[in-house]
């Protein structure tokens, strides 16, 4: 960019003369992390997922198969397992969308800055606490006679238990901060002044925010909506504390490669989740959301 | 203003709903931290403070703290130095494939976390061949620490742009001396906002680490996880959680003094 | 043998099980058991290793592989602390490491690098066939004469009579409900599987594919017609038996529990009211008010039983036999079950035990004993002998696990 003038030397004057190089010293070592390493082991459990094992304590058979994916299309658990995960990830994202976009409105535009401040930190403390701990303070709150019952009950209603809701509520729970952030970022970008001129030309409030402030807000969504959902797919702990009965891709892979001791199939069962967050990755990318991340 | 009065009080009160919704959990486990009922019984029967002198005298939870603080400083260290040289290359120079590199940064955080944990612990032991410790726990930790100081990095450096940089090289300085005196002072305050939030990730990451800790490595996250397993502990563990809860309101409020607001922001994710 | 395997897997489920999990690093482990072939049974020839015939001085250091809790030194709680004592009795410094797999143990223990191992009745026997595990001299271990006869000379701790290490615990997985809830009480596991839709939705079961061999049991006694003579060896046909009556219990289960905090929570909001548990966690059950009742069920039950083990190339012979002996003594014996939540091995423990310990887990009852099918890993080979059909693995298990869950 703007460095591409001839200048003296100095310390670095190779380095100065030559911007390739400079951009190399600068690229190399976080690629060698990042694409080979990371990339390297993503292509080592492809790899390792069209291998199988032995039948007898775990030794990987290095011989080349699909019969891992042929379970998973043909076994019907694993399609349910799989619809029941995008579905409660899907759910977990639309729910903490619509409860963090008030909360970033009223942060970014309507708060006072010391105000913002107090709310940031209000928002931010329980990202402190620690999830296990979060997930058993659902699991107490979900109860069959715990504060949810408790609070409900005079009003005719009532926890709905241990199960996939429960699951629902306390994800949504866990990643409300990431989707509030960048859309308080997102909304903080947007200047006051194209607010106030909507309003002099007559919008009403209703009118600015389709208008105005939703355009804004969108990118900033999609990019809270990358971790509600990431996090959601790959989740195998709250739902073993708080979802019943219920398993997701997360506890497969988890299940297969630490229980059963089979790694090939673990691998396999992760490029679901792999798969779906390209897709969805590729979707986003045009609507410019991964720039505001 | 530009909003209506009643759409003010509206914002005001859902933002006052949710608030209440994060933070009745929180006030839930600090409340039993105190609770007489080992399982947490609600309404609680009696109040009592054996807990926390009980976690005071734990000395696993104390070690179980200074590994998850090594561990965080470690892996935070790693992703300042691999975050800033990112954002500067994809900041300060176009070239192609920019955005392919963006994405990748994004990648390990994007993937959920237990897709990296087995994708890197398969590659340590079958590929590389090394044993699990606090060497593959810290690597792990830094590849999805990487995209915080970036984000917030690359959010500092679009912001101020390059005219300062220009001007000190073309003052005479090199680009080792532009970077300590010009280019270093303008990310600070980013940087430590980022570092305060990597920190903060790997402090609570359990799905990565279960999968890439050596058995020998017990990480705070992972001595709670173990203590909920074992007889009568798990009071103890909601006290350390307690205790976790309220000292955290420190970093994020340095974090805030630290960095502009769009900073700080940028840098949780 | 044991569930306690699994237990611990999960307890420390988080401690690089990965080990244990990728193939080439723990594959290696299995390879001698494998061609023997030996599991649960006492059909082979044990490799010549040489057996202790003195003790000497006291080395001064010892290296133990556990499972989790089986060798506190104060640092989880100060309180539960076997360690120190014999640090300070015997001048021999104790490293501890854990491990959460039988595989893992049996992989760690071929390194050669521990002196003593908490082995389980699957890891056991392949570590004697492989030759990691030296024939253990009982002569030389004084507290060995009070260790209840019913546990000695055992299928997982010994070959032709020679004893391989010294067993130390072992428990059962009891039906545990609630006595308001559930009436008449219940006196067969049938509360879970034919009759559980009487408490629908509020049954819960263990979270492993070993709970299927609860369901084997169970098939085993009211369907002879399967079959079934051992709940760890079962052929396709019997598999898919258990795992219609599983996945018929499901449908009443209102959540699978895979620790102590999520089952006596639950019994003690009323979410569950009938299901498995360990003895441990009705106690702790008790203790909170909650009106519940571990009954062993006429069928019998799954359980574990844990054996102390020396290592074939222990640098520290005398310090690993004195741990040997400073496990199974009355203290340390007590101390270690009261923490656990076991029954111990010591006759001589229940005098020091907490009063009424013993009774509680029933330690010394043989009769009740008997009624445990100890915990084993399932294999290719059939451990009821058969060899017309081969067996499923712990592998079709998990599958299988998965599977009922949906």
């Amino acid at each position: 960019m703007a460095e591409e003038q001839q200048s003296p030397s100095g310390g670095g004057a190779l380095l100065h003369r030559h911007p390739r190089l400079r951009l190399g010293l600068l690229l190399g070592p976080p690629m060698l992390w990042l694409g080979v390493l990371y990339l390297g082991s993503l292509a080592a459990l492809f790899i390792t997922s069209l291998w199988t094992v032995d039948a007898f304590g775990g030794n990987i058979q290095r011989v080349w198969n699909l019969q891992n994916y042929r379970d998973l299309f043909t076994i019907d658990v694993y399609r349910t397992i799989t619809g029941r995960t995008i579905a409660t990830a899907a759910a977990v994202t639309v729910i903490d969308a619509l409860l963090a976009f008030p909360v970033a409105l009223y942060m970014a535009k309507v708060a006072s800055p010391r105000l913002q401040r107090v709310l940031v930190v209000l928002v931010l403390t329980p990202l402190w606490a620690s999830y296990l701990v979060k997930a058993y303070a659902w699991r107490g709150m979900l109860s069959n006679d715990g504060p949810v019952e408790w609070l409900l009950a005079p009003l005719g209603g009532g926890t709905p238990g241990y199960g996939l809701v429960a699951t629902v509520i306390t994800l949504a729970y866990l990643w409300l901060p990431y989707m509030i952030l960048p859309m308080y970022a997102g909304l903080e970008r947007l200047p006051d002044s194209l607010l106030e001129a909507s309003a002099d030309l007559g919008a009403s409030s209703a009118t600015t925010v389709r208008r105005v402030v939703l355009p804004v807000l969108f990118p900033a969504a999609v990019a809270g909506s990358i971790f509600t959902f990431s996090l959601t797919l790959g989740d195998y702990i709250a739902v073993r504390i708080v979802g019943g009965t219920n398993q997701m891709l997360g506890n497969v892979v988890y299940d297969s490669f630490l229980t059963g001791n089979n790694m090939p199939f673990a691998a396999a069962v992760a490029t679901i989740p792999v798969v779906v967050m390209l897709l969805y990755l590729a979707a986003v990318r045009r609507t410019g959301a991964l720039e505001s991340l | 203003m530009t909003f209506s009065r009643a759409t003010r009080a509206l914002l005001l009160g859902i933002t006052g709903l949710v608030l209440l919704f994060i933070h009745v959990p929180l006030a839930l486990v600090v409340v039993n931290s105190f609770n007489v009922s080992r399982t947490f019984a609600w309404p609680p029967p009696g109040f009592t403070t054996q807990w926390w002198s009980a976690a005071a005298q734990s000395a696993g939870a104390r070690n179980a703290i200074v590994v998850s603080l090594e561990v965080a400083l470690l892996a935070t260290a790693v992703a300042l130095l691999l975050g800033t040289m990112a954002a500067l290359a994809l900041q300060r120079f176009s070239f192609y494939g920019r955005d392919t590199i963006s994405l990748l940064i994004i990648l390990p955080i994007a993937l959920p976390g237990v897709v990296t944990g087995i994708a890197l612990a398969n590659a340590f032991l079958t590929v590389i061949g090394i044993e699990l410790g606090m060497l593959t726990l810290v690597v792990s930790h830094a590849t999805f620490c990487i995209v915080t100081i970036f984000n917030n990095a690359i959010a500092r450096l679009r912001r101020v742009g390059g005219n300062l940089e220009e001007a000190s090289m073309d003052l005479g300085a090199g680009t080792f001396r532009t970077f300590r005196s010009v280019t270093l002072p303008m990310l600070r305050s980013a940087l430590l906002a980022g570092a305060l939030l990597s920190f903060a990730l790997s402090f609570d990451e359990i799905i990565v680490t279960t999968f890439t800790a050596g058995q020998g490595i017990q990480t705070l996250p992972i001595w709670i996880y173990q203590n909920l397993f074992r007889p009568n502990q798990a009071p103890v563990v909601n006290v350390v959680a307690a205790a976790l809860i309220v000292v955290s309101i420190v970093p994020i409020w340095l974090s805030l003094k630290l960095a502009g607001p769009d900073e700080s922001v940028a840098a949780v994710r | 043998m044991d569930k306690s395997v699994i237990t611990r897997a999960a307890v420390a489920a988080v401690l690089a099980l990965a080990v244990a999990g990728c193939g080439t690093t723990s594959g290696d482990g299995d390879d001698d058991s494998g061609s023997s072939g030996s599991e649960g049974q006492s059909a082979f020839t044990a490799p010549d290793v040489p057996m202790a015939e003195s003790l000497g001085d006291n080395e001064g250091e010892l290296s133990v592989l556990a499972w989790p809790g089986y060798a506190e030194d104060g640092s989880t709680d100060p309180s539960v602390d076997w360690v120190t004592p014999f640090e300070e009795q015997t001048g021999c410094d104790v490293s501890v490491k854990y491990f959460t797999t039988s595989d893992e143990a049996v992989t760690l223990m071929k390194s050669g690098q521990y002196d003593v191992v908490s082995a389980s009745g699957d890891a056991s026997l392949r570590l004697i066939a492989g030759g990691d595990v030296a024939p253990v001299n009982t002569d030389l271990v004084p507290n060995y004469a009070d260790i209840w006869p019913y546990l000695k000379d055992r299928d997982w701790n010994s070959v032709d009579g020679q004893m391989y290490g010294v067993p130390h615990g072992y428990g059962a997985n009891l039906l545990m409900y609630n006595t308001d809830v559930v009436t008449p009480a219940p006196t067969s596991w049938s509360a879970v599987f034919d009759d559980a839709d009487s408490n629908a939705g509020k049954v819960t079961a263990y979270d492993s594919p070993i709970y299927i061999a609860d369901a084997a049991l169970y098939l085993m006694k009211t369907q002879p017609d399967l079959g079934i003579e051992n709940p760890y060896a079962l052929d396709d046909d019997q598999l898919a038996a258990a795992v219609d009556l599983l996945k018929a219990q499901r449908e009443n289960v209102g959540e699978y529990w895979s620790d102590y905090l999520k089952e006596v929570q639950s019994f003690k909001t009323g979410d569950s009211v009938v299901g498995t548990t360990w003895q441990v966690i009705a106690n702790l059950a008790q203790d909170e008010k909650v009106p519940v009742e571990a009954i062993l069920p006429e069928e019998g039950a799954t359980g574990w039983s844990d054996t102390w083990m020396v290592s074939s190339e222990t640098d520290h012979p005398n310090c690993a036999y004195a741990w040997l002996d400073h496990i199974v003594s009355p203290e340390a014996n007590a101390a270690v079950a009261q923490w656990f939540g076991e029954a111990p091995a010591s006759a001589k423990a229940c005098d020091v035990a907490e009063k009424g310990f013993c009774d509680t887990y029933h330690a010394g009852d043989e009769a009740y004993a008997e009624q445990i099918y100890y915990w084993t890993t399932p294999i290719e080979q059939c451990l009821d002998g058969r060899t017309d059909v081969s067996c499923t693995t712990y592998q079709d298990w998990t599958r299988a696990w998965t599977e009922i869950k949906g």
